[in-house]
């Protein structure tokens, strides 16, 4: 029982912290103004080609695709991996299951290895490439190892050593409504919870800021529309009135 | 000065990615403004005593005026994917000119002072403190970028290093290391009105001159008109054109298009430029008041649209900041896009059966096109993304029977800067622009080998300035540059005015 509060209090302020952590910086990123129009063009002219452009961006990765093959591959596979484990985890918090992310359990057979497979090619690059590992910091290995471990023993609990997951998911539903539930303690469960907890702690302040910000990155989402509308702020048409004779 | 010593890179067939090679361009700087050249601008005239706050203050101002810098500081991963991206890495090995390594340079002192990870864990994160060596890297690596834009390209997240290499450089220049060659000329824009601080009676000269020249060569009185009041058209064009070769045969092309198609045009001595390299050193307050100068002449003479001369950066700037720096044109004609590009009037003056051109008298070349990386990448001309690469190839083709693409991983989006442009066309930095030059280079040796190429066409003035200096270094002529309004002006058919 003080197993379970202790995890369900940890998941709180990892939740917390997540939440607070990336609202604070897509507030800040919205309220940065962008007076000079960057896209880079060829762009899109229009809001409904910036939302197609976007979309091709974070569901396809474009960009990746004139710019790296190997990355491409690698990284499409991962995130893609970890959206179909993420979809399925959801049979841990709704109740009765929706049907959808039932009939979806079969795919999540194979995204956890997916996930895992892609980011073994990244961390590969992150060694074989020597000017991908000259950019490479601890920091970028660490998050590798920490995603690494999170998929393996993630993996490891649904093909190895089981976990008692009708308990589990008494803890999962009761966390949602505060109320404590016990949580089993089994050593690979809690491996694989607290890693998923400090994911959620160091999100808000690591490169995994580039989720949200691609959404504000001026040079894909402004339109190629500068002689038609005019931007400004307020501290640039400052300057341009102390110009003016 | 003394001629730089330094091996120039070979051409190969197939270009190679150079494998990593610390520091081999570390010697490479400009040299640092002087204080009769920062203070003008705005700027300290060296380097203030309390400069480690000073930048860290600006670095804050920065973080707080451009949506680009944060979201492009925070966001980048690692990937790699622009690792052998940049003209210069390519052409120095360097990994310091790689894009990303560029960025990291000032991302490791952001993360230091302003994230919660950087300041309890540096080395984890690669967050470093703002010491003197910091800077000096800033001074260096900051200077061998030109503001392209490729990178940007292949970037999932768009992270542009031109922002951030404007931000350093405006970080630099705030705390009194500005550099020499952009600052010089901005203060000549400042003071006279152009880069090359030609004053009023010298650009009056120049100009009765091209019409007597013009005149004798093709017997049609074409004018070169300056501060005409109530001309229809004001161009502004990079001061380049009134002396540089090739750009003067553009300048020429551009009035006999103007003298054939019957317009009403007009250049001005007091905005006798069209470049603006506070755009090169990232500072909006001088950027503004290079582009004031342009407003203040167009209401000054009364003209109904501003069009602008063949200039890469100097066309972003019109195009995509005019706007936001002097707009809106409420006093201009609303028929017309403002600011216009030379190639956009041209071409629909084309499109309209306003001009013939006979293809003839340009078939001794057999002509490629450089797209510039601001027009590209930075701009648009005409009516719908990707003009910027139809209409100047579509001019050129009007104009010469013999055109070739250089290879596609090489023009359009993908284009090479030519290796001397965001304010790095300076001799101090020739060892750099030669090296930069090589991957374009290479995709115009393979055109030349295997399709007989003899000319590359530029709509850029620095282009055009740098191909002249640096394809004679390998062993190309440098007169194989010309301009695209040249090919337009040899083969223009003078025909009874018409008018409009």
């Amino acid at each position: 029982m003080i197993l379970g509060t202790v995890y369900a209090f940890l998941f709180l302020v990892a939740t917390i912290c997540l939440v607070v952590g990336v609202a604070l910086r897509i507030i800040r990123y919205s309220r940065t103004p962008a007076p000079l129009v960057i896209p880079t063009t060829p762009a899109p002219t229009t809001t409904g080609g910036v939302v197609s452009l976007m979309f091709r961006e974070v569901v396809l990765f474009e960009s990746l695709f004139k710019g790296s093959k190997w990355t491409l591959l690698f990284g499409w596979l991962f995130h893609f991996g970890l959206v179909v484990a993420l979809l399925c985890h959801l049979r841990y918090f709704t109740d009765p299951v929706w049907r959808w992310v039932e009939m979806f359990q079969w795919v999540g057979l194979y995204g956890g290895g997916v996930m895992l497979f892609g980011l073994l090619g990244l961390w590969a690059r992150r060694f074989l490439v020597d000017r991908v590992r000259y950019i490479s910091a601890p920091s970028d290995h660490l998050m590798l190892a920490l995603l690494v471990a999170i998929a393996g023993s993630g993996l490891a609990i649904k093909y190895g050593i089981h976990t008692d997951i009708v308990a589990l998911k008494a803890f999962t539903r009761g966390m949602l409504i505060f109320d404590w539930q016990p949580l089993p303690a089994e050593p690979l469960l809690l491996i694989h919870l607290t890693l998923v907890i400090l994911l959620m702690v160091i999100f808000p302040f690591s490169k995994l800021l580039h989720a949200p910000g691609v959404f504000f990155s001026p040079t894909r989402t402004m339109k190629d529309t500068p002689r038609e509308k005019r931007h400004s702020a307020p501290w640039a048409d400052e300057i341009n009135r102390s110009t003016q004779r | 000065m003394a001629k730089q010593e330094f091996p120039i890179p070979v051409i190969r067939s197939t270009p190679e990615i150079p494998p990593i090679q610390p520091g081999v361009m570390s010697h490479s700087r400009p040299f640092v403004a002087k204080a009769e050249h920062q203070e003008p601008l705005g700027f300290p005239g060296e380097l203030v005593d309390n400069w480690k706050s000073v930048a860290i203050d600006k670095m804050e101002e920065l973080l707080g005026k451009y949506r680009a810098l944060p979201v492009f500081l925070d966001s980048c991963v690692k990937c790699g994917a622009c690792t052998d991206k940049c003209h210069y890495y390519l052409g120095t090995g360097d990994p310091k000119n790689m894009p990303v390594a560029r960025q990291d340079i000032l991302r490791s002192v952001y993360r230091r002072y302003f994230t919660i990870a950087g300041k309890f864990f540096p080395k984890l994160v690669g967050a470093t403190d703002l010491t003197e060596e910091v800077i000096d890297d800033w001074y260096r690596y900051y200077h061998q970028c030109s503001e392209c834009r490729r990178c940007s390209v292949y970037c999932p997240f768009g992270i542009d290093t031109a922002e951030i290499t404007m931000a350093g450089r405006e970080i630099l220049a705030s705390i009194g290391v500005g550099q020499k060659y952009a600052n010089e000329i901005i203060g000549k824009v400042h003071k006279i009105g152009n880069n090359l601080g030609l004053p009023e009676p010298a650009l009056i000269d120049t100009l009765e001159g091209l019409e007597e020249e013009v005149e004798e060569e093709i017997n049609v009185p074409v004018k070169f008109p300056l501060d005409q009041v109530g001309a229809d058209v004001l161009l502004v064009t990079p001061s380049a054109d009134f002396f540089a070769e090739p750009h003067v045969d553009g300048l020429i092309g551009y009035a006999k298009v103007f003298h054939q198609a019957g317009i009403s045009w007009t250049l001005s001595s007091y905005a006798s430029e069209a470049a603006n390299f506070g755009i090169f050193i990232g500072n909006y307050e001088n950027m503004q008041k290079v582009a004031e100068r342009i407003r203040q002449a167009a209401i000054d003479l009364g003209v109904k649209r501003i069009v602008v001369g063949e200039c890469g950066h100097a066309w972003r700037v019109a195009y995509s900041f005019w706007n936001t720096l002097i707009g809106p044109f409420d006093c201009l004609d609303s028929a017309y896009p403002t600011p216009q590009h030379i190639c956009e009037l041209t071409y629909d003056l084309l499109q309209q059966g306003q001009l013939k051109l006979d293809p003839a008298q340009n078939d001794d070349k057999v002509v490629t096109f450089h797209d510039s990386c601001n027009v590209s990448r930075g701009s648009r001309m005409g009516d719908t993304p990707g003009g910027q690469f139809i209409i100047p190839r579509a001019l050129i083709q009007s104009a010469c029977s013999n055109f070739v693409d250089m290879a596609p991983e090489t023009t359009h989006e993908h284009t090479f800067c030519c290796g001397g442009g965001g304010g790095l066309l300076t001799d101090d930095l020739l060892e750099l622009r030669v090296k930069g030059a090589l991957p374009r280079v290479s995709a115009l040796k393979r055109v030349i080998e295997e399709d007989g190429v003899t000319h590359m066409a530029a709509i850029c003035a620095i282009c055009k300035s740098q191909f002249s200096k640096v394809l004679p270094e390998y062993g190309m002529g440098m007169d194989m540059v010309v301009s695209v309004h040249q090919l337009i002006g040899d083969a223009l058919v003078f025909e009874r005015a018409q008018q409009i």
